[in-house]
């Protein structure tokens, strides 16, 4: 699926990724896991192709392309999903009309006719269902006015429409109560087949006990520092993450 | 020496010989400059009545007594009005053979548009097939109209065949000492729309200008006027979406609009003339008073998309002189490149329980200039008298300007009176948002500015609408690198 191999980038000249190696086949959930400033969010955005980053090492192959060479709007149609950690609002643009547009946008880019407005609605009707999203909010602006948990919802909802190869979800723990976590988790454990795959990036181990990884990366300073399955996750929500950073001084 | 009229010709020329376009020379056209021999000339080739020839030199002498105004904020070069030509003979537009002759880039926006091929071929005076048959289409529509009572036509023939109208209320709304540019229009205008919707009539279709593309030349000085009698309704379009080139620099537009007791009339404008090129040479000047006057109970609308011209200096008002009169106005201007805009409304409250409604939307992009400039004045006797003001600017880049000169003068304490003002930018938040959806950069700008002027794109009639949608998407086509 994909291939990162000894990825570095840097935004305004300080190095963030110094030398990122993973690897994530079909039908994997990769957890990363790290404490505050370690990189993560920076890993995603550099996937998602976030201009702010300047790659200065590396590369990423994604399904045989190789991904740094790709606009942010092809990878996406080359089925990378990014779930933000912070959803930006569109006013005025319902969440219904920017998901037709985005599906119509890689349907055209695969070469296939715009999708027909009864079988859209009836997608939107069967995702709803999937993550349990409010038919109200599909109809409303683009996270316009949304809670914190909205908007993650949201985000999942526009994943299970999209139906990516590999989903990359950018904290989309944060700020949820348990309720709303159990909804995302779910979503994902619904969306999970042998075909794609995820990387969820989180801070804290909770979203773990709802969402199983097959492997968990430690990610410090700018490095994966340890792997291991999801033990390791345990591991860290007892320790903490300062044996880690003992244990790597040439990074602190 | 700046650029002018005679240039803007010429590069029309060149681009058009460049795919194959023979020029003609024109011969009935009178010469250049303004005098009273001209307004004569002008009126005798009309043959006009002797009272609308004196109407014509007293707006002429009126306008020599007056200064173009400089209070917007638009820098151009002022036009040299002895430079103009004022009267050309109506010349048939040259009928092409087909599509292929007509400039590529102009089809390629009218496919973005989505204007059907038959649709494009009038637009462009392609002969059309036997498979739209215009005329036929024309006829059953006057046909339904005459059966009403109701009169569209051009101004020129509303003068010849309902003078009593045209004199009744031609310039009660907009009078020729008004403006500089309504004075000079007042003097010189050559033609335009009349429109009279007789007592408790309900017109069954938009009257559009587009039924009668084919019958006139779009004038250089316009002059339209709509009158609804009492209990009636309109709905009128003008302009289209279709790109809009036209030789002449200046235009100077009048609009007046009459809705009497219990009368509304929606007036709605998609505006897309020449904008000049890319680095901001040429473009139509587009200089236009547009106000309706509303009686007891009465409402006028006005919705506007303005994406053309390279400079625009327009503020369709109401008089709200009837009690629990209504007047609303619906404004999206965009701005690219090099053009300016300063445009906005007034809303005179006189009657008693008046209301307004602004609701205005202004884009800039690239080195673009756009002004809000509104009015909201509430006469001593206009009792309880309400007005809701939004002014939104929404910028995309840096070297763009968007600006907001609201003028509010209350006289009566009862009034209510509410001002909203915005500003923002699209953000590159945003934009990612969309690509990291599969959707590129020109498509997210497209969306979240059609996103930012729902509220006004929602008055406009349906199939208008549609078309405004994609033509703010093309307008701002190239707007953020």
């Amino acid at each position: 699926m994909i291939t990162i191999k000894d990825l570095h980038a840097s935004i305004n000249g300080k190095e963030i990724l110094k030398g990122i190696n993973l690897e994530v086949k079909p039908g994997e959930i990769h957890a990363i896991m790290g404490p505050n400033g370690s990189g993560k969010s920076t890993l995603a955005s550099v996937l998602a192709g976030r201009e702010d980053y300047e790659v200065t090492g590396g590369s990423v192959d994604f399904e045989g392309k190789d991904l740094l060479d790709l606009s942010p709007e092809d990878r996406a149609r080359e089925g990378m999903f990014l779930a933000f950690q912070y959803p930006v609002e569109i006013p005025g643009v319902s969440n219904i009309n920017f998901l037709k547009t985005a599906i119509n946008e890689i349907r055209a880019y695969h070469g296939q006719e715009e999708i027909a407005a009864k079988d859209f609605m009836s997608l939107v009707k069967e995702k709803q269902a999937l993550v349990e999203f409010n038919k109200k909010l599909a109809n409303r602006s683009v996270n316009e006015g949304f809670s914190g948990g909205e908007k993650k919802r949201n985000e999942i909802f526009q994943m299970a429409m999209l139906n990516p190869k590999l989903g990359l979800l950018d904290e989309t723990d944060s700020g949820l109560d348990i309720d709303a976590l159990r909804v995302v988790a779910n979503g994902v454990n619904k969306l999970k087949n042998d075909n794609n795959a995820f990387v969820v990036i989180t801070h804290y181990q909770r979203l773990l006990d709802y969402i199983v990884p097959d492997f968990v990366h430690v990610l410090y300073n700018g490095k994966i520092v340890k792997s291991g399955t999801k033990e390791l996750a345990v591991e860290l929500e007892e320790k903490g993450y300062d044996w880690i950073k003992e244990a790597n001084p040439e990074l602190a | 020496m700046g650029y002018n009229e005679d240039d803007l010709a010429k590069d029309l020329e060149n681009s058009e010989y460049k795919y194959g376009f023979v020029t003609d020379i024109e011969s009935d056209k009178a010469p250049k400059g303004l005098n009273e021999d001209i307004i004569r000339l002008i009126s005798s080739k009309k043959n006009e009545p002797e009272w609308l020839l004196e109407y014509r030199l007293d707006a002429f002498k009126k306008w020599q007594a007056m200064e173009e105004p400089d209070w917007a904020h638009i820098k151009y070069e002022k036009p040299d009005f002895q430079d103009l030509h004022y009267y050309a003979a109506p010349k048939p537009k040259k009928q092409l053979e087909s599509l292929d002759e007509v400039d590529p880039e102009l089809l390629d926006t009218f496919k973005k548009l989505g204007i059907p091929i038959e649709e494009q071929k009038m637009l462009t005076g392609v002969a059309v097939d036997i498979v739209m048959d215009s005329v036929s289409v024309k006829t059953t529509f006057k046909d339904k109209l005459k059966e009403l009572g109701i009169i569209f036509c051009s101004f020129s023939e509303a003068v010849q065949d309902h003078p009593e109208l045209v004199k009744k209320y031609m310039s009660s709304v907009v009078p020729a000492s008004d403006n500089f540019y309504a004075a000079l229009n007042s003097a010189v205008f050559t033609d335009g729309s009349f429109v009279y919707i007789p007592k408790g009539v309900r017109c069954p279709m938009e009257l559009s200008t587009y039924f009668r593309i084919n019958e006139r030349e779009t004038g250089q000085f316009e002059r339209t006027l709509i009158v609804a009698d009492e209990g009636s309704y309109v709905s009128y379009l003008e302009g289209c979406t279709a790109p809009m080139r036209d030789e002449n620099q200046l235009h100077a537009a009048v609009v007046e609009l009459i809705a009497h007791d219990n009368a509304e009339i929606k007036y709605s404008t998609v505006q897309n003339w020449y904008p000049g090129n890319k680095q901001g040479k040429g473009g139509i000047y587009n200089f236009v008073t547009k106000r309706g006057i509303c009686m007891d109970d009465a409402k006028i609308s006005w919705t506007q998309v303005e994406t053309g011209s390279a400079v625009t200096w327009k503020y369709p008002s109401c008089i709200l002189k009837g009690d629990r009169s209504v007047g609303e106005f619906y404004s999206v201007a965009v701005t690219n490149n090099y053009q300016q805009a300063d445009t906005g409304t007034k809303m005179i409250h006189i009657g008693k329980d008046t209301k307004s409604t602004i609701i205005s939307k202004g884009i800039s992009a690239g080195r673009s200039n756009n002004s809000y400039r509104g009015l909201v004045k509430i006469r001593k006797g206009a009792e309880r008298s309400r007005n809701f003001s939004q002014c939104d600017s929404l910028l995309l880049g840096n070297k763009c300007g968007a600006h907001t000169f609201p003028y509010i003068e209350v006289e009566n304490k009862s009034a209510k009176v509410e001002h909203e003002a915005t500003t923002s930018k699209i953000g590159e938040d945003q934009i990612f948002y969309c690509n990291a959806r599969g959707i590129d950069t020109e498509k997210a700008i497209g969306l979240i500015v059609n996103g930012f002027c729902k509220d006004v794109m929602s008055k406009l009639p349906m199939e208008f609408a549609v078309e405004a949608q994609k033509l703010l998407a093309i307008s701002l086509e190239g707007s953020v690198g």
